[in-house]
């Protein structure tokens, strides 16, 4: 069984030395207890020989300090372990993002967003209790227990010795369970992953759902999947308690047996009443920092399994050492698709297969072709948001492999087939297309896109907030939108994936002759399946099952 | 503050035996351990005076048993409350579920989609703790600490008193003090971590664009911010938690020091008999086991509640669009659907988007409605689902308001292929089933068929349950609207109404994806919203609509 994640360790040692003052902490607290609990037994052993309250006024008053010394070392313990944890973790989470906008933004991997949004929220939530209190009381769990022993041996070797027959026991437990434990909290975590997924397509889906009185039966799916969640739990918790009460078990088990093998030494005059009583007092705490280890292997447990989903989303595929070479501008040079294929890892068979296309600098080319047959997929290519199988994307005589993506992506403007609209105003996501660009030619934008008409109805013109829950568009207005973003950005290439699909005729007509204007100059890839679109380009290419049926000869007006 | 928590307990409806069965488990359990080093303590107390071994008999029968009988309670404690809030946590997610169902889609647009992801999983969650931390430990607490003091007050009177104010102090004044200083903190979290959801949820659902736009830095800066904060509350709360143990510490310190002290006093003075000095030290420390969780308790109470609240604010919506309390039976079939003089506006500050709209849809008879994007198309849509109920005028069937029908016969009457339609993560089989849940093979391949998509699946490896990926976007544009296609037409209801179902669809595709549905619609009611000439010249009418009105008197083609 591993304790804890390498990876994760690793990133632990950041703050060490906040992990390390925890565990002195900790350390100070146990041994403060110690002192307490020889303080008890001292004044209680005094009475019973007779003394009076002043005889023992001296330890009373330092049985007081040692609470108050324990109360301020446990303050300390519990607030640095989690300053230390939630450094770690917010680290953890930033990774995570920054690695699935940077390396992984196309999602081809499958993992959900609702999915990847619980592991990193709640899941590393689950995580601070490993770091804060977790791996600090394996620390203790270890020195503590030896405390004890050797403070018990020096007063009575014997109970000592009785302690130690019970306590090899403890670990042993401990490990047999332990080792159940991780495959069952996997399984829990996934159920709650499920419950994620599920709910928030549920949630997006509620419409489509009522529309077809499907409403109410999702409750039982609900009910079903919440229910796969509690008995995935009640799994693993029946074996954490199971562990639990074996410590336990193991902890009083050893009181009785100190109690009655003193009480008996005692009657015989083995041994003196405050030895005897010290041991007592002492006997409980032996067994503690290992019951409360135990009591967080649970919460451990738990917190690795969300570790491990957060790691390996982190650690898939280590993104390939970011090229940094400057791209041509296409612009200047032509962008060519040279014997590309391509094909989802999801799914077997390629969607592309030999492409060849060239965009030659300034000139606008219409793809079309059948539904499903890869338009969509060239655009993700070009965008490197996936990279080929097979062949090549060049730039001149540039591999676009070789070059810089952020730098490589800062020359296009593309409005994706099914464009989202970010939550925050209408005039920030047209800024999407350039962050730096004045009201003006924000409207300028969005008049080119046909948009500003429409955008002035709304209640609070480009100041409205629209988006995830925002004021909901009708997705001719959205596309509009999307397509200002492009028309904003002034890049040497634009890739307009179906611009107009949902548009009445005449906002068509208006968004073609806005893309003809656009494309003066500047490199379009047009994919269009309307001919009176495609029409406005210099050349159309077909593209049918993967391949490129017709020769680019097409000219068009 | 106790109305949410006592509406929180009437929404998980925890059955009143179980409840007591869990807290006497837990009083035994905690009372057990007590006993224990009670008792253990009056052994060698009494062994200290060299009695014959047999007048011990009973009190090491009674400190083997509590020994052996402590871990069994307390793991059948924590079985039992944990089932107990488990089964609770479902039955708050099914019911949450339920009361937002009704308010889609109108009602939740102001949410956050990840927001109410966090709400349903992550809020829920948390209301764990409102029975196994808010409700039993206090119970337990008293409990045992009644009969703690209780038992003191028959030996000593005067130590009982310093007990007792010592119980109350760690037990009520503690946790008061904890609840105070993390209640705003708590209430913020909740919010916080909703926040952080949605972002994520934005991000990794939008993260092409934003790459592709090169706003990856902003993006991630906007999530650090978030995350920032709630790493700012997690150490405030940390503080607070690390307060709490602290002084619960040096409550329980004080009392013992204080009952000692009496003790020793009371001995001195001959009211107690020696044997009982170290005894009642015992009792006093031991009987803070109840009350130490209790800080803890009161602060995550706060959090508990904050959550508690998030879920009730949404159960508490009462949905806008409600069926009648007597409503009529389930309309005829056929029937006509008319729209009649209707005007629609989706909030007090929006215009309206239909204005004295009249439609007629006779049985049988295909309508076709165009106009520009933004006219008020899909409304009519949301119109007579019951999405939205008219502000003036009346949506009827068969000549009765559809308001006097239950909304589920109002939705048997149409098939929706709509524009916004989801397609949910799941398999293409299971996203047709949700149109006809018993459908066979063959009834799912027919329909595939008819919209032109059977081909496309049949080639796939797995086919039918070929996974679609988050929101369809596993599939091209065209394939996801043919697969919603699919699904309207597999659900078999008189009147098909289709919202631009070729707007991502090649020319020759459209066609004859027109001509398959309107042949096999042929004895169904058709409306038909398009900017596309295909299939519009199959239609008996054409109706235009134009910013919310009627404009070309309807022309029988
Ligand atoms: N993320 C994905 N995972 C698996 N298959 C995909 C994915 N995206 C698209 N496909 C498949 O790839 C093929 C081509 O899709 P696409 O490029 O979107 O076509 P087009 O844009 O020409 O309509 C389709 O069969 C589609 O199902
Ligand atoms: N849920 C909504 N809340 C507020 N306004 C909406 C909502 N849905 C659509 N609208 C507005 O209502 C008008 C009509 O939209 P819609 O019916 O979707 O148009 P169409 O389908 O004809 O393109 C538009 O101005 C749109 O912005
Ligand atoms: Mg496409
Ligand atoms: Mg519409």
């Amino acid at each position: 069984m591993r304790l804890i994640d390498p990876r994760l360790l690793r990133r632990a040692r950041a703050v060490r030395v906040l992990l390390a003052a925890d565990v002195a902490l900790g350390v100070l607290a146990a041994l403060l207890v110690l002192a307490q609990a020889v303080l008890i037994a001292r004044v209680a052993a005094r009475a019973f020989g007779g003394a009076p309250l002043p005889e023992v006024t001296l330890p009373l008053v330092l049985l007081v300090a040692a609470a108050a010394g324990r109360g301020a070392a446990a303050w300390g313990f519990e607030a640095v372990g989690r300053r230390a944890a939630t450094s770690v973790l917010s680290g953890l989470r930033l990774e995570l993002v920054e690695r699935r906008l940077r390396d992984r933004p196309a999602a081809l991997d499958g993992a959900e967003s609702g999915e990847v949004a619980t592991a990193a929220v709640a899941g590393v939530d689950a995580l601070e209790t490993t770091f804060a209190r977790y791996l600090p009381q394996v620390v203790l769990a270890a020195v503590v227990p030896l405390a004890v022993i050797v403070l018990v041996a020096s007063i009575d070797l014997l109970s000592a010795g009785l302690m130690l027959l019970t306590l090899p026991l403890v670990p042993v437990f401990m490990w047999l369970v332990g080792r159940y434990t991780e495959g069952q909290t996997r399984k829990r975590w996934q159920a709650l992953s499920l419950l994620s997924t599920h709910f928030l397509d549920v949630v997006r889906g509620l419409p489509t759902l009522r529309a077809f009185n499907r409403g109410e039966a999702q409750a039982e799916r609900i009910a079903e999947v919440s229910d796969r969640y509690r008995r995935a739990t009640m799994g693993t918790l029946r074996v954490a308690f199971l562990s639990g009460a074996v410590l336990e078990l193991a902890a009083t088990l050893g009181i009785a047996l100190v109690a009655v093998t003193v009480g008996v030494r005692l009657v015989n005059g083995g041994i003196g009443f405050e030895a005897a009583l010290t041991v007592l007092v002492l006997a409980p705490e032996l067994y503690l920092p290992l019951r409360n280890l135990a009591a967080q292997f649970h919460a451990r447990a738990d917190g690795l399994a969300v570790a491990e989903r957060l790691l390996d989303l982190i650690d898939t595929e280590p993104g390939a050492a970011p090229a940094r070479g400057t791209p041509p501008s296409p612009g200047d040079v032509p962008v060519r698709l040279e014997g590309v294929s391509f094909a989802y890892p999801a799914r077997p068979g390629e969607v592309l297969d030999s492409v060849d296309l060239e965009l030659a600098p300034g000139e606008t080319v219409a793809l079309v072709g059948p539904s499903g047959g890869g338009k969509s997929t060239i655009a993700s290519l070009l965008l490197r948001l996936a990279e080929p199988t097979e062949g090549r994307v060049a730039v001149g005589n540039a591999d676009l492999a070789d070059c810089d993506p952020a730098a490589w992506r800062a020359q296009i403007a593309w409005v994706p087939q099914q464009p989202t609209l970010f939550r925050g105003t209408v005039a920030d996501n047209i800024r999407l297309g350039d962050a730096g660009a004045g009201d003006e030619r924000v409207r300028a934008a969005a008049e080119l896109a046909g948009a500003d008409a429409f955008v002035l109805e709304l209640p609070e013109a480009y100041e409205t907030v629209v988006g995830d829950g925002g004021r909901p568009l009708s997705s001719g207005e959205r596309r509009r939108i999307a397509l200002a973003r492009a028309f904003l950005r002034a890049a040497p290439l634009v890739i307009l994936d179906e611009p107009t699909a949902d548009l009445d005729a005449a906002s068509a007509e208006a968004v073609g002759e806005a893309v003809s204007r656009l494309g003066e100059g500047r490199t379009v890839l047009l994919i269009a399946h309307r001919p009176e679109l495609a029409l406005r380009a210099d050349r159309v290419v077909t593209l049918d099952g993967g391949r490129i049926v017709d020769l680019p000869t097409v000219e068009a007006a | 503050m106790t109305g949410t928590l006592r509406r929180l307990l009437a929404l998980a409806g925890m059955p009143a035996g179980r409840v007591a069965l869990s807290i006497l488990l837990g009083a035994l359990a905690v009372g057990f351990g007590v006993a224990l080093m009670t008792t253990a303590g009056y052994l060698i107390s009494r062994a200290a005076e060299h009695p014959p071994i047999l007048s011990l008999t009973v009190t090491i029968v009674a400190v083997r048993f509590f020994a052996l009988s402590r871990p069994i309670v307390r793991y059948l404690d924590r079985l039992v409350s944990h089932d107990l809030a488990l089964r609770a946590l479902g039955r708050i997610r099914a019911r949450f579920y339920e009361r937002i169902e009704p308010l889609a889609p109108a009602q939740l647009e102001g949410y956050r989609r990840g927001d109410l992801l966090t709400r349903m999983v992550g809020d829920v969650d948390a209301l764990q703790g409102l029975y196994l931390r808010g409700l039993a430990p206090p119970l337990v607490a008293l409990a045992v600490g009644s009969v703690c003091a209780g038992v003191m007050a028959a030996v000593l009177p005067a130590a009982a008193a310093i007990l007792a104010a010592g119980l109350v102090i760690g037990g009520f004044a503690v946790p008061a003090v904890a609840w105070a200083a993390a209640r705003a903190a708590g209430r913020r979290q909740a919010a916080v971590r909703g926040e952080l959801t949605a972002e994520l949820v934005e991000l990794l659902r939008g993260a092409p664009e934003l790459v592709a736009y090169g706003r990856e830095e902003e993006t991630i800066a906007r999530v650090r911010v978030v995350d920032a904060e709630l790493a700012r509350l997690g150490r405030r709360d940390a503080l607070v938690a690390g307060l709490a143990d602290a002084l619960s510490i040096l409550v329980a310190g004080l009392t013992a020091a204080g009952v000692l002290a009496v003790a020793v006093a009371s001995h001195d003075s001959g009211a107690l008999d020696r044997v009982l000095v170290a005894t009642l030290a015992l009792l006093a420390l031991s009987s803070f086991e109840g009350v130490a969780p209790l800080p803890a308790a009161a602060r995550e109470l706060g959090t508990t509640i904050a959550s508690g609240g998030r879920v009730l604010e949404l159960t508490d919506r009462v949905s806008a669009v409600r069926d009648p309390s007597d409503p009529l039976p389930a309309p005829p079939v056929p029937a006509t659907v008319t729209l009649e003089s209707v005007t629609a506006r989706y909030g007090p500050r929006e215009e309206p988007a239909l204005s004295r709209v009249d439609l007629r849809l006779d049985p049988g008879r295909r309508v076709g409605l165009v106009g520009p994007s933004g006219a008020g198309k899909t409304t009519v849509t949301s119109l007579l689902l019951r999405f939205l109920d008219p502000e003036e005028g009346r949506v009827t069937i068969g000549g009765r308001d559809v308001r006097d029908y239950r909304q589920e016969d109002v939705r048997r009457t149409f098939a929706l292929a709509g524009q916004e339609a989801h397609v949910f993560g799941s398999t293409i089989r299971e996203n047709l089933r949700l149109a006809r849940s018993a459908a066979s093979d063959a009834e799912l391949e027919a329909a595939l068929g008819r919209a032109r998509l059977g081909e496309w699946v049949a080639s796939l490896l797995d086919g039918l349950d070929t996974p679609v990926g988050e929101e369809g976007l596993e599939l091209s544009g065209g394939q996801r609207q043919r697969l919603v296609l699919a699904r309207a037409l597999l659900a078999d209801a008189p009147v098909l109404v289709l919202d631009e179902p070729t707007a991502h669809l090649d020319p020759p595709t459209a066609s004859r994806l027109m001509d398959d549905i309107l042949d096999a619609a042929a004895d169904k009611t058709v409306l038909l919203i398009t900017h596309r000439p295909e299939g519009l010249e199959r239609m008996d009418e054409i109706v235009t609509l134009d910013a919310g009105r009627v404009t070309a008197v309807p022309i029988a083609s």
